[in-house]
């Protein structure tokens, strides 16, 4: 990497051409990315040209160039939004005063730590995404998930920089670290635990892009409050790439029900196996990996209860999702918080110190935001004419972090005994003859403009592209 | 383009409106809308119509295309913040009366809409703009100085201020129409040719909030108004009549107007990124403009003079294309006139003059024809429309009878224009 120009290869804002320091951490580093990426990254893509959209600035015009490009050529970029001179901390102890460009010492390890696991989970998802490349039901779909691909590429760049600049040596031995944890690896495995799940199909991965990634706009909104500067700008530019892994997943499911809708009307039937052997995904299905990818990812959001948030909150370090508009002291020492236990066989509320609360606080947060999506499919159902409508699990379905872990409840919300969980788990979550079948509908489709059967298409193109745009050239 | 609305804004427009059927609510477009006109509750994502300007900063960043979506209204039917929160889908484009649209406009003080007579068939024209510059294009810095810039304001001189219009028989402040000139000292405010900038008048509204930024196009050359200086100039008229024809006093347009050489203007921006000029030799420029839509003619058509000498145009065509009532009403109609023929042919459509047919610049269009034709199929023609929102339709609808009478077809070839950065729409 030596002797390149800067500016063109990386895309930055950070004065990249100028820091001696930076270029000699990202020299060691970079090749071992390009590896990674080779051997872990999208499947049998190398000589394929994507229709990527690329960020070469932060300002809306620079940070949407789109054009064909081979993935591992991607100008993997590194972006802070611009900043405020008279920015203070809003919230915790440190209330009022000026917020950090450097990483103060006492917080450092809490930092780091917060940075690691944000980071872990950007090259996780391209790896528990690889396969998925082979059965795409179409170029447009192609071409989202390897936009993803390169996006998750890139926010780990961004995780790398605030490493290598900011936390010594210590820094980049975490950043080599990131790329050697990979998704599964019973070994070195990843650090969150939904992010070690498998992503076999094409349900799972807008299931995932719509729930589990959403999880990621809730983190980075926190963090993006954080007063470490450096993280707080980096994570509110990220955002606007994460909005389109959710617009892949929300689109994604939305099109699936649409095209499963327009069979039912056609067949004028709600029977699962004539919908199945008509190829498409029928709505039980859909709503049993609905509960799957929800409850896995709520968990991410950690315990109910947790000192750790508490401590991140009150030093500065991670804020509320949207923070500046919540209308209270922003200190929280004197409030309290509601989060379920499971007492005597039955779900009950209680009262919490908000601080310890603070991941069920984000957690809620999150629930309010993917109901709001869910709604927007029941539409797609109701526009249809068909009489049925998905609906988000109850909060302790399902759930194996926090106080509810392993309690035994139903999707409604019903607490049942560990008998009868057993016997009917495969009602609510999708089981091996689901799975199985999700599987035989997974071929890829490459022809310009053409679906697969269990998919509408999309009601735009990419970038207004035209409907029979070559989103992918496979050389 | 040269005043935002309200204050100079015209009966039709076309409202920026989102799709809530696509979009996923993910809040890019609110947190990328530069001047706060995107809002939403917990159910749609919403366009404020008093605030939007057509800036096209929140229209990139969007992830799922929701955004892009317009509909011409009648201003004062604009579609509220309730009204489109309580959308489930977007309500269809509905056709609008261009005999209103003329009585708008003429009450506007510019009665360039052309042909009154015929329902006026609306397609969403702002959605045929380009949103992309010219390939060869300069590279334009855009918001240097406002709310989400580190500094929030730049500090102007004004070393200039000029009446271009004559007084004529409307009035000495009606038809008054300026040419200001700031000087930005040491502060960076690098423009090109089609950019705009914002100026905030001082004081306070009716509510005790700060008077937002009004925009004005830039009328001068990318190396300034004075060559080789770090400054700009800007045309302004003085706004003395709401879209109603209802006396009303614009803010920044009298506050812009009134100022005297020596004060000091906060200026927020430069705005706009595709609205720019090519800089390929052999590249032609259709101007067409009505009123203080001249500014970005002017400052094209001055840099085109400048880098006359060098040759490196002397393949280039400038077709300007002027409207307005008359010829006392036409800013920068005495220098027009000086520039030589060799490096511009104007056609002028004038509307009020007496003892003379109304002309618009859409008849003079027309009657040019064949010298737009092989323009709008060549690939280094770039045209630019700038003026009342009303003047758009009529262009436009021009432009298609001129390939449609050819036997082009103006659909395919308006989408080229529009993805290759030729076709630019500026209108307020």
């Amino acid at each position: 990497m030596s002797g390149i120009n800067y500016s063109e290869k990386i895309p930055n804002n950070v004065n990249l051409s100028d820091d001696r320091t930076l270029q000699r951490a990202l020299e060691q580093w970079q090749p071992n990315f390009i590896n990674w990426w080779d051997d872990m990254g999208p499947d049998g893509s190398t000589n394929m040209d994507v229709y990527l959209r690329t960020a070469v600035s932060v300002d809306p015009q620079g940070w949407a160039q789109f054009g064909h490009v081979k993935m591992r050529d991607y100008r993997w970029g590194i972006f802070l939004n611009p900043g405020q001179d008279d920015r203070t901390i809003h919230f915790g102890d440190h209330k009022g005063e000026k917020v950090w460009n450097d990483v103060p010492g006492e917080y450092r390890a809490n930092l780091r730590r917060i940075i690691v696991t944000q980071g872990d989970t950007e090259p996780a998802s391209v790896e528990q995404q690889r396969h998925l490349g082979g059965t795409a039901p179409s170029l447009y779909d192609l071409r989202n998930l390897f936009q993803i691909n390169v996006e998750e590429g890139r926010h780990l760049w961004a995780m790398v920089y605030l490493l290598h600049k900011h936390f010594g040596r210590d820094g980049r031995e975490e950043a080599d670290a990131l790329l050697q944890r990979n998704s599964g690896d019973q070994d070195n495995p990843r650090i969150l635990g939904a992010f070690n799940e498998e992503t076999p199909d094409w349900l799972s991965f807008f299931m995932f892009t719509y729930f589990t990634d959403r999880d990621g706009k809730f983190q980075l909104c926190a963090l993006a409050e954080s007063s470490f500067e450096p993280l707080a700008r980096t994570t509110k530019f990220m955002l606007t790439e994460e909005a389109h892994h959710m617009f892949v997943g929300e689109s994604g499911i939305s099109r699936t029900i649409q095209r499963t809708c327009q069979v039912m009307n056609e067949l004028k039937t709600d029977d699962v196996n004539k919908l199945r052997a008509a190829g498409v995904i029928d709505l039980p299905t859909i709503q049993r990996y609905l509960n799957f990818h929800f409850s896995v990812t709520i968990d991410l959001f950690g315990a109910d209860e947790s000192s750790n948030a508490a401590t991140f909150y009150s030093t500065g370090i991670k804020g509320r999702y949207e923070e500046t508009k919540r209308d209270d002291d922003h200190v929280l020492k004197d409030r309290t918080y509601p989060v379920l236990e499971l007492k005597d066989g039955q779900l009950v509320q209680k009262e919490v110190p908000m601080l310890n609360a603070l991941n069920e606080v984000l957690r809620d947060d999150y629930i309010k935001d993917s109901v709001g999506g869910v709604e927007r499919w029941n539409k797609v159902i109701t526009k249809a004419g068909i009489d049925f409508q998905l609906r988000v699990p109850h909060k302790a379905f399902n759930r194996n972090i926090g106080a509810l872990a392993g309690a035994n409840v139903t999707p409604a919300g019903e607490v049942v005994s560990e008998a009868e969980w057993r016997l009917r788990v495969g009602e609510w979550m999708p089981g091996t003859e689901d799975r199985a079948f999700i599987a035989s509908l997974m071929h890829r489709v490459v022809e310009p403009g053409k679906y697969a059967n269990w998919i509408a298409p999309p009601a735009v193109g990419i970038n207004r592209q035209d409907a029979n745009f070559e989103y992918v050239r496979f050389n | 383009m040269t005043t935002s609305s309200p204050e100079a804004s015209s009966a039709v427009f076309e409202q920026h409106v989102i799709d809530p059927e696509i979009c996923i609510r993910c809040n890019t477009c609110e947190a990328t809308c530069p001047i706060g006109a995107i809002t939403h509750d917990d159910n749609n994502y919403v366009v404020d119509a008093d605030k939007c300007n057509a800036c096209m900063a929140c229209i990139a960043p969007c992830p799922t295309g929701s955004i892009d979506n317009w509909r011409t209204m009648l201003r004062d039917k604009a579609y509220s913040l309730d009204e489109q929160l309580g959308w489930e889908e977007l309500p269809e484009q509905q056709v609008i009366e261009a005999a209103a649209a003329q009585a708008c406009a003429a009450a506007n003080g510019s009665g360039d809409t052309g042909n009154a007579s015929a329902p006026v068939v609306h397609t969403g024209t702002m959605a045929m703009s380009a949103t992309v510059p010219p390939w060869s294009a300069a590279t334009p810095y855009t918001q240097l100085f406002g709310p989400k810039a580190a500094q929030p304001v730049a500090m102007a001189k004004v070393v200039g201020n000029q009446r271009v219009t004559e007084a004529a028989a409307h009035g000495a402040e009606d038809n008054d129409t300026h040419h200001v000139v700031l000087d930005f000292g040491d502060t960076p405010m690098p423009l090109l040719e089609g950019q705009s900038i914002g100026i905030i008048a001082p004081g306070a509204d009716g509510k005790g909030r700060p008077h937002q930024p009004r925009q004005y196009s830039i009328a001068s050359a990318r190396n300034g108004e004075r060559p080789g200086y770090n400054n700009a100039s800007i045309t302004v008229k003085r706004v003395l009549q709401d879209h109603n024809g209802n006396a009303v006093r614009g803010v920044a347009s009298n506050y812009v107007c009134d100022l005297q050489v020596g004060d000091t203007v906060q200026v927020v921006g430069p705005f706009g990124a595709s609205f720019l000029m090519p800089n390929h030799p052999g590249s032609h420029i259709v101007m067409i403009c009505t009123g203080t839509g001249s500014a970005p003619m002017r400052a094209m058509t001055e840099w085109r003079r400048r880098e006359a000498k060098t040759g490196k145009f002397a393949d280039s065509q400038l077709l300007l294309f002027f409207g307005a009532r008359s010829k006392t009403e036409l800013p920068y109609f005495g220098p027009l006139q000086k520039l030589p023929t060799s490096l511009i042919t104007t056609h002028l459509a004038l509307s009020r003059e007496s003892n003379q047919p109304k002309r618009y610049v859409q008849d003079a269009m027309l009657e040019q024809a064949a010298a737009l034709l092989p323009l709008l199929t060549n690939p280094n023609a770039y045209f630019y429309v700038c003026g009342l929102k009303a003047m758009e339709a009529g262009v436009l609808h021009a432009l298609e009878h001129i390939c449609t009478q050819n036997g082009l077809d103006w659909p395919n070839i308006s989408a080229e224009m529009k993805a290759k950065g030729r076709l630019h729409l500026e209108t307020y």
